[in-house]
Formats: C-alpha cells, sequence, structure tokens
C-alpha cells in the first residue's frame, strides 16, 4: 500500500510537467495582450510596447518558458503582471473562500444526496421514487447561475433570511460563515445532489437485487439496517467514484457560483485573469487544480479498500 | 425579529469583538460600501490609464490644481501662484500643513519628482515637459517652472482628470520609472489606503486621512474647493455581475453603485430605497476609429462620405434604449457641454441620412470592394452594440465587412498591428471615451494626427498637428474657443473617427446618501445617514 500511494505521487510529476507545458503553451499562442489591457484604452501604441518591454513579454518563448519551470523548480509561481504581488499570495489570499465552499457543498450535497438515492431505490417506482428523479432532472437542468439567483431574490431580498452576497472568513464566526455559504452552496450544489442521486439510487437499485439482501430479509434484519447497512456499503464503490469526479465538476462550478455571489474565491480569479490575461496567475492557478485533481483521484483510490477489502494495491 | 438579523445578533453575542457583516469594520454608519465599475487592477495611476485606477487615485493622492464645474483649474495642494517675467517663470506656493500619509510632510522636491514621472506619460506634460528649461524646488514649499515659452495651460494640465493624473507622490516612490507600476500606495489626499485589506480582484479599503487639510475657501464641485471628509471608511467590492451588484444595493449590503447596465436601470428605479442620477454631465462619447494606413480607410474621401452615412440616434438607441433623456445625437468632436465643443462643420452629421448618396460618393472615391475588417468587443454590451449598428451601416453602404467579435483584451491586441487587415490587422474598431476624455485637444488622444506615433488608427493630419500646436499657445478661452472650431471642422473634413453620438451613465445609490459630487465617484463630501 505504502508503496502504491508513492508510486501515484511521484506518478504526479510527470502529469503536472504535462500540464505545465500544455498551459504556457496555450497562454502563449492565445491572443490578447495584457501590456495593453494594462496600459489602458488612451495609452498610445509606444506606451503599450515599453510596457510591454518592462514586463519581459517581448521575449521568445523558449526564454520565457525556461525561467517560469526555473521559478517553479524553486517553489517560485512568479508575480502577478497587474497587482506585482507573488501568485503564490494571490492564491493563499483566495484559497479560503473557494475551500469553505467547495467543503460546504461537499457536505451538504452527500448528507442530501445519498439519503434521497437510497430512498428512491427503496421505493422505486413509487411517487417518492419519481419526486427523486424529477428533482433529479431540473438539477441537471437548471444551471447553476439560475439556481443561484432564483435562492438569492427568494431567501435574500424578500425573505431577508440571508446575505445575497460576499464571503466572511471562518476567522470572524462559523455563523458569518456559514450564512455567507449557505446559497452559494445549495446553487453550486444542485447539479452535484442531482448526480449522486442518481448513481446512488441505480447503484442501490442493482445491490438490492443481490442474493445477500434477500438473505438479510429472510433472516428478519430490519429495513435501516438493510438499507444503509447491507445494501449501501456494497453500493459505495461507485458512489464514492461519482463524488470523486464530481469535485471537478465543484471547481468548474465554484467559477460561476463565485461570480454570482460575489465570493471572493480562486475561480473568479481565476476569471479575473482569463479576461486580463495575467498569465503568470492563471498558469499558478490551472497547475493547483490540476494537482488537487490528481490528489483527490488519489485519495478515492485509497478510500475503495476501505469500502471493500477485496481491493488491494 | 427575522432570522437573518437573530444570527447577525447571535453572532455579535458571540463574538463581540467583530463588527459589521462581513467585512470585520467599525462604526458601520460612517462605513460606505461602493460597488465600482472594475476592480483596479493596477493602482498606479500613471502606469495606467484605466479609469477604475483614476478614481482611486483621487481617493489616495491629492493634485497641486482641481477641476470645477466650469472645467477650469483652481489651486488644491496649491495655495498660490505667481507668473513672472512674461510668464517665462511660474512659481507655484504649496498650501502649509499638507502631508504624506506616512506622516512625513509634502515637499515641493515630491511634487517636482511626480510632475516628472507623469509628464513623461501624460500627452499634455510631454508638451508642458518640452516648453519647461527647468523645474525647481528651492525651498520646500515653493515649486518654480522655468518655460522657454510662455505655456498659458500649466494650471489646466496639473488640474486634468483624464488619465493620467498629475498625482502628487513621494518623491521616492515617484522616482520609480514611469512604466514600471510602484510599489507603496502612499498619497496625500483625504483617504489612505489599506494595503493588508487589499484583495486583489475583489476588495480595495480605504479609511479617511486624519492629518488632511482640506481647503478652507471655495466650492466643492468636481476635484475643485475644500474635500471634507465625512465618511471613515470607504470599502471597494468589486462585483463582475450587474444581477448581484443589483441585489446588493436592494438590500443595503452596498451604498453605492457607480455604473448600473442600461437593462437594471429601470428595475432600481422602481425601488423606494434607491436613488439613481447622473452624475457625470459629459457622458461618454461613442467612437467608430479608421485605420488610416490600409485600404478603404486610407482614403479622406471615403472616411469623409461615411460621416453622411452615420445616424447617432440608431447608435445610442442600440445602447441605452429611446429614452433620449440619456443620449444626445449632435455630438461633434469636443464633449458636448465642455468649453470647446462647437457647432462648426455639423451639418456634415446632423443633415438628413441618404444612403443611396453615400454609396455614390463611396464608389466614386474609389472603394473596390477591399474586405472590411470590424473589431468589436464582445464583454462590454455598449461596445458590441455600437460595433453591430456599425458594421450594418456599412452593409448598407455597400461595404464587405468582416466582424470579428472577441473580448477587449483580445481585440487591444490585434488593434495594435499595423499590417494590412487581410494579415492580421484591422479597418475599423468600436471604443466610447468619456466625454471629458474629449473636452479638448491636450486630452483628445483620437484627435492626434502624428501618423506612426498616434493614437491606434495612426492618422497622418499635419494640419491638425499645427492647430493642436497652435492651441497650447492661446492665451485665453476665446482663443481656444476659435482653434477648436478650426480643428472641428478639419476633423470633419480629414475623418480620424466616426463621432456615434453621447450617452449618460446613471449611478445608484441607498436613499440616505448625500453629498455625492458631479463628474467622478468621488468620495469626499459623501455622507451616510
Amino acid at each position: 500500500m505504502f508503496a502504491y500511494v508513492v508510486r501515484r505521487v511521484l506518478a504526479t510529476i510527470p502529469v503536472m510537467a504535462i500540464v505545465a507545458l500544455f498551459v504556457f503553451s496555450l497562454l502563449y499562442i492565445a491572443p490578447g495582450d495584457p501590456a495593453a489591457v494594462i496600459a489602458g484604452d488612451q495609452a498610445t501604441p509606444d506606451d503599450v510596447e515599453r510596457i510591454r518591454q518592462s514586463l519581459g513579454l517581448d521575449r521568445p518563448y523558449l526564454v520565457r518558458f525556461g525561467s517560469w519551470v526555473w521559478d517553479i523548480l524553486r517553489g517560485d509561481l512568479g508575480v502577478s503582471i497587474f497587482t506585482n504581488l507573488p501568485v503564490a499570495t494571490m492564491i493563499k489570499q483566495r484559497i479560503e473562500p473557494t475551500l469553505s465552499l467547495m467543503i460546504v457543498t461537499l457536505c451538504l450535497a452527500v448528507s442530501i444526496a445519498v439519503p434521497m438515492g437510497v430512498v428512491a431505490a427503496w421505493k422505486v417506482g413509487t411517487w417518492i421514487d419519481r419526486m427523486v428523479m424529477g428533482f433529479a432532472v431540473l438539477g441537471f437542468s437548471v444551471p447553476v447561475f439560475v439556481v443561484g439567483y432564483l435562492l438569492a431574490y427568494v431567501f435574500a431580498l424578500e425573505l431577508d433570511w440571508l446575505p445575497v452576497q460576499g464571503y466572511t472568513a471562518f476567522s470572524q464566526g462559523f455563523v458569518p460563515w456559514i450564512e455567507n455559504l449557505i446559497l452559494p452552496a445549495v446553487a453550486l450544489g444542485s447539479v452535484y445532489i442531482a448526480l449522486i442521486a442518481r448513481i446512488t439510487r441505480a447503484t442501490m437499485l442493482e445491490v438490492l437485487q443481490q442474493d445477500y439482501i434477500r438473505t438479510a430479509r429472510a433472516k428478519g434484519a430490519n429495513q435501516v439496517s438493510i438499507l444503509f447497512l447491507h445494501a449501501l456499503k456494497n453500493a459505495a464503490v461507485p458512489i464514492v467514484t461519482v463524488i470523486g469526479i464530481g469535485i471537478a465538476l465543484l471547481i468548474g462550478g465554484a467559477v460561476v457560483t463565485e461570480s454570482v455571489f460575489a465570493i471572493p474565491g480562486l475561480g473568479r480569479l481565476t476569471v479575473d485573469a482569463i479576461l486580463r490575461r495575467d498569465y503568470p496567475v492563471i498558469q499558478g492557478v490551472v497547475l493547483l487544480f490540476s494537482f488537487v485533481y490528481v490528489l483527490v483521484n488519489l485519495v478515492i483510490d485509497l478510500l475503495y479498500t476501505l469500502f471493500d477489502p477485496r481491493i488491494r494495491y | 425579529m427575522k432570522r437573518r438579523h437573530f444570527l447577525a445578533a447571535a453572532a455579535t453575542a458571540a463574538m463581540p469583538a467583530r463588527a459589521a457583516l462581513g467585512q470585520g469594520t467599525s462604526g458601520a454608519s460612517r462605513v460606505l460600501k461602493f460597488i465600482p465599475q472594475a476592480d483596479p487592477a493596477v493602482l498606479d495611476p500613471i502606469v495606467t490609464t484605466a479609469a477604475a485606477t483614476r478614481n482611486h487615485g483621487f481617493a489616495v493622492w491629492d493634485t497641486l490644481y482641481g477641476l470645477n464645474q466650469d472645467y477650469a483649474a483652481e489651486p488644491q495642494m496649491a495655495q498660490s501662484h505667481a507668473i513672472e517675467n512674461d510668464g517665462r517663470r511660474v512659481t507655484i506656493r504649496l498650501r502649509e500643513g499638507l502631508k504624506f500619509h506616512d506622516g512625513e510632510p509634502v515637499r515641493a522636491a515630491d511634487c517636482v519628482a511626480s510632475i516628472r514621472r507623469w509628464a513623461a506619460r501624460d500627452p499634455m506634460g510631454q508638451v508642458l515637459m518640452a516648453r519647461t528649461e527647468e523645474i525647481l524646488a528651492p525651498d520646500e514649499r515653493s515649486i518654480v517652472f522655468r518655460l522657454q515659452r510662455p505655456f498659458p495651460l500649466l494650471f489646466d494640465a496639473l488640474a486634468k482628470v483624464t488619465p493620467p493624473v498629475c498625482f502628487i507622490m513621494p518623491e521616492r516612490i515617484a522616482a520609480t520609472p514611469p512604466n514600471q507600476p510602484i510599489a507603496e500606495i502612499v498619497g496625500s489626499g483625504p483617504f489612505r489606503f489599506l494595503a493588508d485589506e487589499r484583495e486583489p480582484g475583489s476588495r480595495v479599503v480605504y479609511e479617511r486621512f486624519a492629518d488632511y487639510v482640506p481647503r478652507a475657501e471655495g466650492v466643492t464641485t468636481w476635484t475643485a474647493g475644500p474635500k471634507r471628509v465625512h465618511l471613515d471608511r470607504v470599502e471597494w467590492h468589486a462585483m463582475p455581475d450587474a444581477g448581484t451588484a443589483a441585489n446588493a444595493l436592494i438590500a443595503g449590503e452596498a451604498q453605492w453603485w457607480e455604473n448600473p447596465p442600461v437593462e437594471r436601470q429601470a428595475a432600481l428605479r422602481g425601488n423606494r430605497t434607491v436613488v439613481m442620477e447622473i452624475p457625470d454631465p459629459t457622458g461618454f462619447v461613442g467612437m467608430a476609429r479608421f485605420n488610416h494606413l490600409h485600404p478603404p480607410f486610407n482614403s479622406m474621401a471615403i472616411r469623409r462620405a461615411l460621416l453622411g452615412a452615420v445616424d447617432q440616434e440608431e447608435f445610442m438607441t442600440a445602447v441605452v434604449g429611446a429614452d433620449r433623456s440619456l443620449w444626445r445625437e449632435d455630438v461633434g468632436i469636443f464633449g458636448p457641454g465642455t468649453p470647446l465643443a462647437n457647432d462648426e462643420g455639423m451639418s456634415v452629421l446632423t443633415g438628413n441620412r441618404d444612403i443611396e448618396k453615400v454609396k455614390r460618393e463611396i464608389s466614386e472615391a474609389g472603394y473596390g470592394g477591399e474586405k472590411v475588417v470590424l473589431l468589436a468587443a464582445t464583454d462590454f454590451p455598449t461596445l458590441s452594440a455600437i460595433a453591430n449598428v456599425g458594421a450594418n451601416l456599412l452593409r448598407r453602404v455597400g461595404m464587405d465587412v468582416e466582424l470579428i467579435a472577441d473580448e477587449w483584451a483580445t481585440l487591444v491586441r490585434r488593434r495594435a498591428n499595423r499590417a494590412p487587415p487581410s494579415e492580421g490587422g484591422w479597418s475599423m474598431f468600436f471604443t466610447f471615451w468619456s466625454g471629458i476624455d474629449t473636452a479638448n485637444p491636450g486630452v483628445h488622444q483620437a484627435l492626434r494626427g502624428n501618423g506612426e506615433r498616434a493614437w491606434f488608427g495612426w492618422p497622418t493630419m499635419p494640419r491638425m498637428e499645427e492647430l493642436r500646436s497652435q492651441w497650447f499657445d492661446a492665451p485665453d478661452l476665446g482663443a481656444q474657443q476659435r482653434l477648436a472650431r478650426q480643428m472641428q471642422a478639419e476633423a470633419l473634413r480629414e475623418g480620424p473617427y466616426l463621432p456615434l453620438g453621447q450617452y449618460f451613465q446613471a449611478t445608484a445609490y441607498r436613499r440616505g446618501i448625500s453629498g455625492l459630487l458631479k463628474g467622478l465617484p468621488l468620495f469626499w463630501n459623501v455622507q451616510k445617514g
């Protein structure tokens, strides 16, 4: 097991190298000019050119790439073209809101979606099942930003229960922290809940047909223990896989959700950096996201062994 | 009690040190939360000409002269000035007691260094420096300009609000090369920038500068007069999503939204907690800029013919709708309502629109069916709207149009390309300029005719450059206005761009906020509650 983990961690190095090369090259050939954006609309072509030179944007591809890789190897993600701040500092500033949003969404989604899927499978064909599946279709069909606007309108503007936007750091208290996260987490979680609920239902339906479930029923085990101890544990591997894959969904969804709820997280940082062509920030954030995704996959692979002892690495 | 109030009360009880919701502030009644047009990504107002950075600059830095509601310069940091030696020696005396936010006194040497850095980037500053033999700081409070010849616009140049603005910084900071952003945001303006609370892309925070000394006399208009501060703290919260910004304003989570887009304005007007008004009487002026280097717009006859096809009403309606109070259509070369605006040659823009006649004129001028490549920015609805109307107009007059719609960041890259349109260049792009940025030849970049060194489009208009040079020497407003009429006639003859009309951008704020100044989003004079 330990050797497997070490192997997997080492395997992230070439993956990250490919991501780095890909991202850098893509940005190099992408149209756009941060120097012109910095200079502003009224700057003359000469002004823009001087800024481009001072930023080193006129250097050849290989020189820029080599310099960037060398900095990364020394643990330096570079400096933002616009703010002049180290990219690592900017990521550090933004990581808490995004992490908070993802954790709350994950907890909310799993705690709602798994029981929903289990109940739908148990009551298959009934109105409960149809309601759950109807919700799942809705969750998939309605875009996150629409859900976000609706929630903000009802719960923030009309009922005045929760804030419209913004983020409060956890250090300022749990209540304000969670107040700011409820609506974004529900909005972001809607697709995720739908996905997990559907997979849970489908997997549970399959497991509930197995002989050992019939045996448990014959032995007089109660419904709750059949569903949650016998069936759910055996259905866990695909569910955990979907939860893991869904992390990528959350990262993508966070970009939209953070804009709709004005949360100063990594998603907004990424969008702003892309719109302005702040290359070092884009490169740093994409590297971070890639690393997180590789790590999540590793954790999920390791979790398999908990749910299914037959799996060995 | 509503649940949210209960939660807030519970949170306050649990953490007494915590202040206003979400932002860790105290004395919430004197805290103003402002939604700017954009986050000022670059905080150095000399490196960038972005309006958001200029507005941030006015909070942090002060200027030697301010601009009043008549668009004239008035002393601001300056106490007085003396003009000697037939206008070739100008001495500006600083007010007493001026301090930077780091506690250091403002010295004449700081002003000299700041003027030099600003002038390296600013078109008016460049003219000033070309006519200056020397700028001296003979003592702590005197700035002396030794000029080769009189420069009547000296105070206007120092007071101009078109970016870059001549903000006064400490000498050690102003020593930074003008193309390199400054590392410290230290000014002597009415608000102190709180660097440790800055969240790039999201939040800028200022607190009242306790040692700021406003002018004792004068009327507060635009950037002139006493800058009296009634707020303890101003927080800028950038909200890229207009729906979120509208909701935040309605819910009272923000008190002032600089520029609600048109599609949100009707809903805000219908809300009794929100007030809307037009702060900047100079509005925004639309223009379709020609590339003078390549066919077909290297032909003056074609450019001039197209002036006869422009229907400014059509452009402005596409931008802000049918409400005529939000736009005007008789827009020439200088921002309407400003001192140099005039009606010289305007019949070419205001007379009957005859598309068939324009078609004939273009054909006679030698249009040979060349592809016309238009650049349109998709991330600004106003730019996208005028680009689409413009494309339609050119098609109607028989041109072969290719509309390239892209983000602004991509557009600005392409517009710098001087190659022919078929090789990655362009023929025309669309933009809006603040009306104040077209108020006179000193700030109006699109009027420059200095060829390769001119603003994108690179027109060569020697007569225009000559008139501009004369304007800098004009002894009084009357003489300036006479030259402005000639410049407008020349511009409508040469056609450096097509004027597309002017619209007025509303601002929205919570009822209970008062003292907002006309012009720019400035935070002195503003009161809450």
